[in-house]
């Protein structure tokens, strides 16, 4: 083994080391891109509008299934009438669940894998400072959330589009919408969605850095978004409603009404950041002073 | 390892320990709880008292008869003789009680009104019959109840026996307040909500304009309103809707009553069931109806009035608000209008417009009772159904405001014109069957009223004209109108006109479900001679949207309407176009807005609360301590006083102190659970030492010191994404670290791990031996000054045990050092230059490890005769001698050869089968670890 000048700096660093150097979103993003899961996540999300496509096409009736569920059997119905509609029905699918459990997956996955891997400890011993670890991690996450939902939208907007044809938004209660007012409107939809999902993100990131199990944080978050939707339904709490993360999930539907209402959204978005900067918050200050025995 | 797993159990899972912080915390959270559930939980004092008394009136139209009236007076705390307070009389609709208007006469009380609620003679527990209102009766019995309120102490008084009051109501009581204003000056203002102007026009309506002497009967309000059947009673703004139990009904017919008439004054009976029988009103009956309307008393209303209409209601549509307000104002008194997209098919309208409406009649009535707050604006509010609040499924409600009442007629106009050729429309013999505009008194509020989503028609029995698609979206505020052509052999028709609005692509929809009965006559046979009459639809709030087409359906039934019975064909045309009226209005902004303002505020704070914790931490970093000892400056690793106790109270090392220099590759010994990891883990940042120094070159080490990338390390096992090849894992790994690739000596690190082929495969495919050299060769990456290895020979085999040794040896040579952790006594001895023995936590043994190494002068003696060689040994100077049994001795030879020893042995005749010399350090490992193997974690 060859014998090196042995250089060190004023902080008794190594040479060519700098903390702001470290796990940088580059190349957080090349070691999660590398795993199954983000692929099949994101593959998933150009699956599905795909899927739901050949199901409209060969399936017999159109999309409800007969039961009466408002809103959706509403949207259900019209999912064939352009493209803006298509995508709309697919987010409107995917909104409570599926990127619900993808964004949970990102977020609940990220710290905890590393930690039952035991890759962990060796990033700490970079050293990677711990909150810019929790930095990087996170802004992966949340850019592969976004890009999931990204990936749905625009898949179901160009599948739809090609196979139903570029027409105004037709909806339930504001009549037609224009494609140019629609796309905005769509755009919208999407936006609120991202900012919703916060919860979900804070909530899994919380129980991936205070875990070693990344089931536990996956489960864990998806479990609590559950809950708290169940006692959204539960009317007999009356106003403690409002404090429930999911109370304001549907408030994009305010988007396609005419004129389009977005108190409940703002109260949605002042909610989701309220949780979220808690959630994410929490989870800063519990790794930071954290024992990393894994 | 059963003990240390027993270990690592306990701290994983700590065990719930009362420790102070915990306590106080619990103490903290808990009166939290208790406080905020009995904050919730404490009744609160209502601000008022209610009392429940029969009042009984004198009345009749010589005030002499009496009538007892069920009456609940909401008494506020603040009043008194010394701070009066001003009244309000509280009206209840049709069929109702005093109870109905309870929670709107609470949210008054709590504000400071008393106020004084009574079920009105003819209904529930009050005496008396029903006489509509009438100046008689009802009139009477309000003015009697303003002479008792102002014999009330706490009242605000005018004048002698003039109390400051308001008269406020809905329906019925809506009407009674208009002809109380109009009979009694002592009313300083009025609130009349979804009540009639004139009672004859209401049942009797008539769209051309021609009166009510020959308008067409309304005959399924008519039968309801007379039977006192489901009617919405509520207060907009307040209280609930719903069926209430039949007053006017046979259920409450008292003994020996008329049971057509129920509770309802016989003059009044027999000009319904005159009325319904024929469709048509006589004079005398017409007469009747007009005492009980507010029509012929409005020139006398004084009162500031404040007039709330709904826009679903087919009893009493808007236009009944609009003559009320004309005629008031006509005499320069304060008027003020609201429509709400409610009323009495529409229930009290969504959240957005009983909040308005509440608003407006507290605002009203504080100003003109109470002198607060500036004189209300005289804009015309109104709001229009906009969609669906997914969130609570119910109908959202667009406010909009308007300077000035610009009446039915907006203030100005689009015309659209509609077209069609003539055509025929049979007229259904005795109106049946019928088509379906709306189903009165729905009530609740449900869309499908509210949209007219229940209208049809029925085929063959109207005429349809549309429009071409509208260019531009059109807001109709007011009544539309059309001029409509009819002929007829019989020179009389009775037609509904309806204007559809229909999409493309949903179809049509009514809105509201409101049409317009016209009643015509002298038609010619001819449609060619016939002339156009104006007909004016209802007064509706409605969007329609560019792209839409308007349709106009004359139809001959309507199921809510009375048509002649004769079976007939009218030929119909529409002439020219319908007129829409607009007005030129602002939203209103929602209370809801100042959200936004939160949000926007929220977002802010989020971000700056970022950037400053970003900040905060370059400069903490940038400050952080990075003096250097210069003692140490040279030295890689000193260890002083380290302590690490868990949360839970386990003290994993107690105290450890320890040198590492350049050149030594120093072996950390100790069995298992003796605080070895722990102190890795300290030295690598990933735990923090309760109390101790760690120095790595003289700088202090702490979580995420920079000085650790002068380190190498490997701790716990290898730790790899399992999904990556072992190359990629290393140069993700060197990416983390954000240093030159070139300084990574990957080539060197490979060569170590000695993988060949094999790290281009996947990690998950690797066995444990393979991850083991892989995580030293990642460990080595960068060659670093000071390599940390624990128990780095894991899972190697012997060759690669021994190519391991020499690697680390060499390693050290240049002026770096290695650190070894090991429970192995012969990989120390075999690999280290130097050992350092742990037990339970603390160092027991520290030095080179030649010193301690070296022959020990204890020998282990395999003898044939232990009796004998014992003699024996103890005579050759041996210092001490144990037997440990089965003919094995070991013994302190203190200096003397092990030769000589032998052959004394031999010489005695004692029989050796083996001479084994022990070391100092294995002597050393096991007195000090003695026969105690438990773990540290079981002290």
């Amino acid at each position: 083994m060859a014998t090196e000048t042995m250089t060190s700096t004023v902080d008794g660093s190594a040479g060519g080391y700098r903390p702001t150097a470290t796990l940088t979103f580059r190349t957080e993003l090349r070691r999660q891109a590398s795993r199954r899961r983000t692929q099949l996540s994101l593959g998933f999300m150009v699956l599905l509008p795909l899927v739901i496509l050949l199901a409209f096409e060969f399936g017999g009736g159109n999309g409800s299934g007969g039961g009466d569920r408002g809103q959706f059997a509403a949207l259900a119905d019209i999912a064939k009438s352009g493209g803006l509609n298509f995508a709309l029905f697919a987010l409107l699918v995917s909104a409570s669940f599926l990127l619900v459990v993808v964004v949970a997956l990102f977020c609940g996955d990220t710290v905890a894998s590393e930690a039952s891997w035991g890759s962990l400890r060796y990033l700490l011993a970079v050293p990677v400072p711990r909150a810019r670890l929790l930095g990087s991690k996170l802004l992966v996450s949340l850019f592969y959330s976004l890009m999931s939902l990204v990936l749905l939208t625009g898949t179901a907007l160009l599948a739809g589009t090609l196979r139903y044809g570029w027409h105004p938004l037709r909806t339930t209660v504001a009549g037609d919408i224009q494609p140019g007012s629609a796309v905005l409107r769509l755009l919208g939809i999407v936006a609120f969605l991202a900012v919703t999902l916060l919860i979900v993100a804070g909530l899994a990131f919380l129980l991936s850095v205070a875990t070693d199990a990344p089931l536990g944080a996956v489960g864990g978050a998806v479990l609590l978004q559950i809950l708290s939707g169940i006692l959204d339904q539960i009317t007999a709490l009356g106003s403690v409603r409002v404090i429930l993360p999911t109370h304001y999930g549907d408030a994009w539907l305010g988007l396609i009404s005419n004129p389009v209402q977005t108190d409940d959204m703002v109260k949605g978005a002042i909610a989701a950041l309220a949780y979220g900067a808690l959630f994410f918050g929490l989870a800063w200050w519990h790794f930071m002073r954290k024992d990393v025995v894994s | 390892m059963p003990t240390a797993l027993s270990a690592r159990l306990r701290r994983a899972l700590p065990r719930p320990r009362l420790t102070r912080r915990r306590t106080v915390a619990g103490a903290v959270v808990v009166a939290v709880l208790v406080g905020a559930v009995s904050w919730a939980a404490w009744p609160s004092s209502p601000g008022y008292r209610v009392t429940s008394q029969t009042i009984t009136v004198l009345t009749g139209p010589d005030g002499t008869t009496p009538v007892s009236l069920d009456t609940s007076y909401y008494r506020p705390d603040s009043a008194s003789a010394g701070h009066p307070a001003a009244a309000v009389l509280l009206a209840h609709g049709f069929g109702g009680t005093k109870d109905d208007v309870a929670s709107d006469a609470k949210d008054l009380a709590s504000r400071g009104y008393a106020v004084l609620a009574w079920t009105a003679e003819g209904f529930g527990r009050s005496g008396g019959q029903i006489h509509l209102d009438s100046p008689d009766w009802e009139v009477k019995d309000g003015q009697r109840l303003i002479d008792w309120l102002a014999a009330r102490p706490e009242v605000r008084k005018d004048g002698p026996n003039d109390p400051r009051v308001a008269v406020v109501g809905a329906s019925y009581g809506g009407g009674l307040a208009l002809m109380l204003a109009g009979y009694d000056r002592r009313v300083d203002a009025i609130v009349p909500q979804i009540t009639w102007n004139d009672l004859g026009n209401a049942f009797l309506p008539d769209a051309t304009g021609a009166g009510a002497s020959s308008g067409v009967f309304k005959k399924a309000w008519a039968g309801i309103f007379f039977t006192g059947g489901a009617v919405p009673t509520a207060v907009p703004g307040a209280g609930g809707t719903g069926p209430i139990p039949g007053a006017g009904s046979a259920g409450a017919v008292p003994a020996g009553a008329d049971p057509s008439c129920g509770r309802f004054a016989a003059d009044l009976c027999a000009a319904y069931l005159s009325i319904a029988t024929t469709g048509r009103a006589t004079p005398d009956q017409l007469a009747l109806l007009e005492r009980s309307s507010p029509a012929s008393i409005l020139n006398r209303i004084h009162a500031p009035t404040l007039l709330i209409q709904g826009q679903a209601d087919s009893l009493f549509p808007l236009s009944e608000a609009d003559a009320n307000a004309r005629g008031i104002a006509a005499n320069g008194t304060p008027v003020r209008v609201d429509w709400f997209t409610g009323g009495h098919d529409g229930g009290t309208g969504p959240q957005s417009d009983q909040d308005r409406n509440r608003y407006l009649t507290v605002q009203w009535l504080d100003h003109y009772l109470l002198g607060k707050g500036g004189t209300p604006s005289n804009s015309f509010t109104y709001s229009r159904l906009a969609g669906i609040d997914a969130n609570t499924d119910s109908v959202v409600a667009l406010g909009y405001s308007v300077s000035g009442y610009p009446g039915l007629s907006g203030q100005s106009s689009t015309a659209v014109p509609v077209a069609g050729p003539p055509r025929p429309a049979a007229n259904p013999p005795n109106g049946t069957p019928a088509a379906i505009s709306t189903v009165p008194g729905l009530g609740g509020g449900g869309l499908a009223s509210a949209t007219g989503g229940a209208a049809q028609d029925v085929p063959g029995q109207h005429a349809d004209f549309y429009s071409t698609p509208l260019k531009s979206t059109v807001d109709v505020v007011g009544t539309p109108s059309v001029q409509v052509r009819a002929a007829n052999p019989t020179g009389e028709a009775v037609l509904f006109v309806k204007l559809y609005d229909v999409d493309p692509h949903s179809g049509a929809t009514l809105p509201d479900g409101l049409v317009a009965p016209v009643h015509l006559t002298g038609l010619p046979a001819s449609l060619a001679d016939a002339r156009p009459v104006t007909v004016t639809l209802p007064g509706i709030v409605h969007q329609f949207q560019a792209g839409h087409l308007l349709r106009v359906t004359v139809a001959t039934s309507d199921q809510a309407y009375l048509s002649p019975p004769a079976p007939t064909v009218y030929q119909l045309s529409v002439a020219g176009g319908v007129r829409l009226p607009t007005v030129h209005s602002a939203p209103i902004a929602s209370p809801d807005l100042i959200w936004r303002w939160i949000l926007v505020g929220l977002a802010a704070l989020l971000a700056i609360g970022i950037v400053v914790a970003i900040l905060i931490g370059r400069r903490r970093h940038r400050h952080a301590d990075h003096s250097v000892r210069a003692d140490l400056a040279d030295v890689p690793l000193v260890i002083s006083g380290l302590r690490k106790e868990y949360g839970d109270g386990f003290v994993a090392v107690s105290k450890v102190d320890f040198t590492v220099r350049r050149g030594q590759v120093v072996g950390l010994l100790g069995p298992n659970g003796a605080g070895k990891t722990t102190s890795l883990r300290v030295l690598m940042g990933l735990t923090k030492p309760t109390d101790g120094d760690i120095y790595v070159f003289g700088h202090r080490l702490v979580p995420g010191a920079p000085v650790l990338s002068r380190l190498g390390a490997l701790v716990e096992g290898p730790g790899f994404l399992p999904h990556l090849s072992g190359l990629a894992n290393l140069q993700l790994y060197w990416r983390a670290t954000g240093r030159p690739l070139a300084d990574a000596r990957l080539e060197e690190a490979l060569d170590i791990a000695g993988l060949g082929d094999a790290v281009h495969r996947r990690i998950k495919t690797y066995s444990h031996g393979m991850k083991q050299r892989l995580a030293i060769a990642q460990a080595m990456l960068g060659l670093p000054e000071l390599l940390v290895l624990d128990e780095p020979t894991d899972g190697l085999d012997p060759p690669q045990i021994a190519e391991m040794r020499r690697v680390l040896r060499r390693y050290a040579t240049d002026g770096r050092a290695v650190l070894v952790s090991s429970h192995l006594l012969a990989e120390v001895e075999q690999t280290c230059t130097h050992v350092v023995v742990v037990h339970r936590g603390t160092v027991v043994a520290d030095g080179p490890v030649d010193d301690i190494v070296g022959d020990s002068p204890s020998v282990q003696f395999d003898v044939s005769d232990s009796a004998m060689a014992t003699e024996v040994l103890n005579r050759s100077g041996a210092r001490s001698v144990s037997g440990e049994g089965n003919g094995t001795l070991i013994a302190d030879l203190d200096g003397a050869d092990r030769a000589d020893v032998v052959a004394e042995l031999v010489r005695a005749g004692v029989g050796v089968n083996r001479v084994v010399p022990r070391r100092r350090l294995e002597d050393a490992f096991l007195s000090l670890v003695g026969g105690d193997t438990k773990a540290s974690g079981e002290r």
